[in-house]
Formats: C-alpha cells, structure tokens, sequence
C-alpha cells in the first residue's frame, strides 16, 4: 500500500496569506485586542498560534498571552487503542479567567480534538468566551463543532489525509492531500 | 510519486511505544523505554500546578495500592499520581488485609484480581514479589520496592531530578553512599543510572558494600573524600536503622563521621553538586541539617518529582493496554 501526494492545496504564500487575513478576522471580531489569549494545539496549532500573535503584534503593538495545549489526556479513545501516545507537553502561563481565547488548530475534522481541548481549557478557569481558528476545515464532524476563522475551507473524502507542514516542524510550509493507494 | 507521511519521518519520538504490562525493576527496561517515561513525565509535571489537579486520562479505571511494608512517601505518591489521572484508588495494607489471618500474597492478589482492578501497586519486604504477582495476575503490576532487590519508581524519580537540574544523564559522574547492601534505591538507581550513560561509584563502610556489586558497572570506594572531588552527584541513603541489628558498622554516630554528610567534608566539591537522598532523613546521620536543608539538597524537587515519575507509569501502562497479549 502507498500514500501518494494528491494535491498540494496551500503553498507557502497562501498559508501567509491566509493566516493574515485571520488575524484580521479576530480583531475586528473581537473589536481590538482587548482581553485576548491565544491557545494553540500540540504541535502545529502551536505554531500556527504564534504566527497569529505575530501578526496582532504588527498591527495592535501588543503581545498577547500564548498557550500551548497537549490534548492527548483528554481523549476519548485512549482505553480502546493498543498503545499509550506520546505525551507533550501543556503550558498555561496566564489565567485564562475571563480572557477571549482564541483556540488554534491546523486540521479541523471530528471535532474530537477541539472537544478535548475545550475540555481541557475549561480545567484551567472560566474564560470569556472561546472562538476556534483553524488553517483547514476538511468537513466530516463527529461533534456539533464549528470554527469561526477558516484559513480555507476544503472538502475530503474520509479515505484522504489532510497534513500541514510548517518549516519549524517540516521542510516547507504547505498542505498536502494524501491519498491511500489500494494495490488490488 | 509515493511518500511517506511526513509526520512520522520528522517526529521520531512519535514512534515511540510502551509495550510491558508490568514495571518490575529498571534492569528490565531499555534506555529508550527509560527516556520514554521521563519524557512523559516531564509532561506530567505541568499537571500538578494547575488549579485543578486532575486529568481524565485513566478515568474509570481501578487501582490497588498493596503495602505490605510502612510508607507514607511511596503510597502517597502513587495514590496522588493515579487520582491526578482520575482512576479511583483502594489502600490496603499489611495490617488491614487478610495476609493477618493467613492468607498467601497469591491468593489476597487473585481476590483482588477477581474484582477486575487494572493495576495492583505492591511493595513487599521480600525481593521477587512482584515478579511472582505480575506472572499470576492479569491487572498490571507496579513495583514499589521489594525487599533488597528494585524500587523502579524511585530510581525513575532521581534520574528524571539529575536531568531537570543537570540536564544530561550521560558522562556525569554520580556518587552512591551508604547502605548499599540493603538497598533497593541504590540498585535501581544503578541500573537506570547506568543504563543512561552515568558513572556511578559506590561508597559506604565494607561490610554494607555487597560483594560482586562492581558486575553492576560500578566502581567501589571506601573513602568518601576520594569521590567528593569529582562527583556531579551525590546520592546519600538511608541508613535503616531497623535492619541494623547485624553490626555492620560499630556505632551510628561512627558512620555519621565517616559518611555523614556535611558542610566540612563538602570541602572541594563541585560548586554545582547535586545532593540527594530518598527519604526519609536521619537527620545527623545521613545528611547534616544544614546540608539536608541547604543550597546543594534537591530532596523536596524529588519528592514533587515522584509524583510526576509515577504519573508516567501508570498513564504508559495502565492507560492504554495492548490487545495482542
């Protein structure tokens, strides 16, 4: 069985663009920065997550407070797979009490994830409000869950993978498809 | 055009998996799997800080703590560590089970079995306990010390408070003093110190040093001032006192002279010397007041640490269990 690259939907400069126009979004949403806090999920959501916070630092000259959320204590199928995931690590600076969080995903799919997240948030304190950014909605919810900010909305089949790459992480920024290739 | 899935390609910890039902001694673990629990336990620490100290890892599941010896540090730590993962705990000890009225260790761990628990912590005074436990049960079982032979989670917690205060294991060069014949700290702080690249020397009175201890990978001295040069890291034990009956040593306070621990023979030492000790303290024998409370002890980070270390455990073992068994 392969996997073959079926399309490269995002490149380097789409994902700029794309995480620019969001930061856009969130500040005239939100009217300002104002009480914001950006939480990003293990691992690209974190990076994603500072990308943002980089780009409301140009425009508003504030740094906002930065989360880092590891979700894998909060899944629902940890009892059912074989072996224990890898565990990183979740760092909470601030007290997310009353702050407008704006919680980071690269791949929105299930909506499991932003379950355990959400979840997860909800143990550190009482937020404002949390607003959901994700680089790719591929469809398919399992949970009634929607993102306010899409870097680009994407239908899939369930037989495709979506993956970001991110340079800190990867050697490029772009969004593969992938697709399983039956040998039969 | 074939690929593989970057996402494994550049994560290798990703790939990275547990696969033992029980954790029964250090010398049974690769370095990898060693690195894997205190990479998760790293993880783990975070949790304790929080406001609420619990996640829903191991939520549903049960587990027994089976004491058969007195701790408070050890059974706290592993009660904290499983109710931090929001399984639900049971407490039994020697005096409160049925081992009083005769039964065998087999028989009390195959009642307990027959409840369904998902994992039985033991700790025994005779070496091999467990081992006996994890080969007749199916829940999970967790060595928490059996007589002279391992006490893994400790040896975990240490190596996991030399590498947040170090930041390496490999090349330091760590000292063990005391009561090594006795001691299952220093044996699992041997294999786990070792197996990680560490130089460990041993010291304490001869007759507390065990023959043959150098197939360990050791060096043995008789002399404290011989390694408190060049140590990165000095871990002192306990002195215990209720297995002293023997004479191995003329008086307590003639090991305090040679191998207590204190400001004056800390002469010449590394100015960055870790000191360590698992508890709990003869204060005066082992350590000096003012060392055991001073600038050099990490003792406290190693108890906040145990519950860190013991978190990893259960959430690798008793988290996910593999169905191929």
């Amino acid at each position: 069985m392969n996997i073959t690259v079926k399309a490269k939907p995002m490149d380097e400069e789409a994902i700029r663009r794309a995480i620019l126009r969001i930061a856009h979004e969130i500040l005239e949403r939100n009217k300002g920065s104002q009480d914001l806090a950006i939480i990003g999920i293990q691992r690209r959501g974190v990076i994603l997550a500072e990308r943002i916070r980089e780009v409301i630092k140009d425009i508003e000259s504030t740094e906002l407070p930065l989360g880092a959320l590891d979700i894998t204590l909060y899944r629902d199928d940890l009892t059912t797979i074989a072996y224990s995931p890898l565990v990183h690590r979740t760092e909470m600076e601030f007290d997310v009490n009353e702050k407008r969080i704006i919680l980071v995903d690269d791949v929105l799919y299930t909506g499991r994830t932003v379950r355990c997240a959400l979840d997860e948030i909800i143990d550190f304190g009482r937020p404002a409000c949390i607003q959901l950014a994700a680089l790719i909605d591929r469809g398919h919810r399992e949970l009634p869950i929607r993102a306010d900010y899409v870097g680009k909305n994407m239908p899939t089949s369930a037989s495709e993978f979506v993956e970001v790459h991110l340079k800190e992480l990867d050697d490029a920024d772009e969004v593969v498809v992938l697709e399983r290739e039956r040998n039969d | 055009m074939t690929k593989e899935t970057s996402k494994k390609k550049n994560g290798t910890q990703e790939g990275r998996i547990w696969a033992h039902k029980d954790l029964l001694a250090l010398k049974d673990l690769s370095a990898r799997e060693i690195e894997l629990i205190l990479d998760t336990a790293e993880s783990f620490k975070e949790v304790s800080q929080r406001s609420i100290k619990k996640v829903p890892a191991l939520r549903g599941k049960t587990i027994v703590n089976l004491f058969f010896e007195p701790s408070t540090r050890t059974r706290t730590s592993f009660e904290l560590a499983a109710k931090r993962l929001s399984a639900d705990t049971i407490n039994i000890s020697k005096s409160t089970s049925a081992a009083v009225k005769g039964e065998s260790l087999l028989d009390t761990a195959k009642n307990i079995e027959a409840m369904n628990v998902d994992a039985i912590i033991i700790r025994h005074e005779a070496a091999g306990a467990p081992k006996i436990l994890a080969d007749a049960i199916a829940p999970a079982v967790i060595n928490a010390g059996d007589g002279a032979h391992e006490h893994p989670t400790q040896g975990l917690l240490d190596l996991l408070t030399i590498r947040q205060k170090k930041g390496r294991i490999q090349g330091l060069e760590v000292g063990i003093v005391g009561d090594i014949l006795h001691s299952r700290v220093a044996r699992s702080d041997i294999w786990g110190l070792t197996k990680l690249g560490a130089k460990v020397t041993v010291c304490g009175p001869p007759p507390l040093i065990p023959a043959g201890i150098e197939e360990m990978g050791v060096k043995v001295t008789y002399d404290l001032s011989e390694i408190i040069r060049r140590v990165d890291v000095l871990i002192t034990l306990r002195i215990q006192l209720e297995r002293q009956k023997g004479s191995y040593f003329p008086s307590i306070r003639e090991y305090a002279r040679f191998f207590g621990i204190d400001n004056e023979k800390l002469q010449g030492a590394k100015p960055d010397i870790l000191i360590m000790h698992p508890g709990p303290i003869n204060r005066g024998v082992e350590l000096s007041p003012d060392i055991a409370d001073g600038k050099y002890s990490v003792i406290l980070e190693q108890v906040a640490n145990g519950v860190a270390a013991r978190m990893a455990v259960l959430y690798l073992i008793v988290g996910a269990q593999s169905e191929e068994e």
